[in-house]
């Protein structure tokens, strides 16, 4: 591993840890608050909505960044997917993400994140998580953008 | 009033994140994505480093605040395995989850992951309405 490799492990980890912390913060960990968020029509709790917000407008921001940069500080390209299309898969799969974010009440960033407090419940779900990505990539194989360098 | 200035504050944060990442490396910061390439022995040294730094953040956040994050997972094991199935096939046929289509995808104003949020979102709303008819 070169010098510019070690430095994307760090930025990555780094990455990571500010993902993490705002992930804390934000109160996404809890699945019974998210759950509370997608209730819209008993008692519901739109402080979630603002996590999207925030997350959104500042990203914005660094996508804004992005289109006036050449490349990324520690890469030659920026590795961004290239089609455009809307079909079936990418509707059914998030539609089937949807049903399993709503029964538990997790997602894989809150869902890994929490690893950190020990729960065997949050290990259960990681790990039927990992098989169902494992399952999709057997049987269909991953697509090109997913797979890219 | 506090839930929503720490919901915004917390989303800030995650929306700085995706922004180091992508204008650092220059890659999505979804963590479905990173997961799935992980599996696959793809990325492995950043993707684990993006992972690990991701269970770092709430030690570092039980550090500067003295409480851990509340987490309250009350759904029992049965329900756990099915919904993790999902989030994890879905996520992969549906190229991206809640950061990688809702974080980077909304702001790179993407129409697939404007159609994927639209639809994960629905589908949510739809099975927690669905689960509170049987509870």
């Amino acid at each position: 591993m070169n010098r510019i490799e070690r430095l994307r492990v760090v930025a990555a980890f780094v990455s990571g840890i500010v993902f993490g912390l705002g992930l804390a913060l934000s109160g996404m960990l809890n699945p019974v608050r998210v759950q509370g968020f997608l209730d819209i029509t008993r008692d519901w709790d739109p402080s979630l909505g603002f996590v999207l917000a925030g997350a959104v407008s500042v990203s914005a921001l660094g996508m804004a960044l992005v289109r006036r940069m050449r490349e990324p500080l520690l890469d030659s390209r920026f590795h961004l997917p290239e089609t455009r299309v809307i079909d079936r898969r990418l509707l059914v799969g998030s539609a089937i993400f949807g049903v399993g974010w709503g029964m538990v009440g997790l997602c894989p960033g809150p869902a890994l994140a929490s690893l950190s407090l020990g729960l065997p419940a949050t290990v259960l779900f990681i790990a039927s998580m990992l098989a169902g990505m494992a399952a999709h990539d057997r049987l269909f194989g991953a697509r090109p953008w997913q797979r890219a360098s | 009033m506090t839930a929503y200035i720490t919901a915004l504050c917390g989303g800030f944060l995650i929306g700085l994140s995706a922004a180091i990442l992508m204008m650092v490396n220059g890659r999505v910061a979804g963590v479905s994505g990173i997961a799935g390439r992980l599996l696959q022995g793809v990325q492995t040294a950043t993707g684990a480093a993006f992972i690990a730094g991701l269970i770092v953040g709430p030690v570092l956040f039980r550090l500067l605040s003295g409480a851990w994050p509340a987490v309250e997972l009350a759904a029992p094991w049965p329900l756990l395995v099915a919904g993790g199935l999902f989030v994890g096939y879905g996520s992969r046929m549906g190229s991206g989850c809640t950061s990688g289509h809702g974080v980077v995808g909304l702001a790179r104003l993407s129409h697939r992951s404007m159609a994927a949020v639209a639809t994960f979102m629905v589908a949510a709303v739809a099975t927690v309405y669905l689960m509170g008819l049987f509870s």
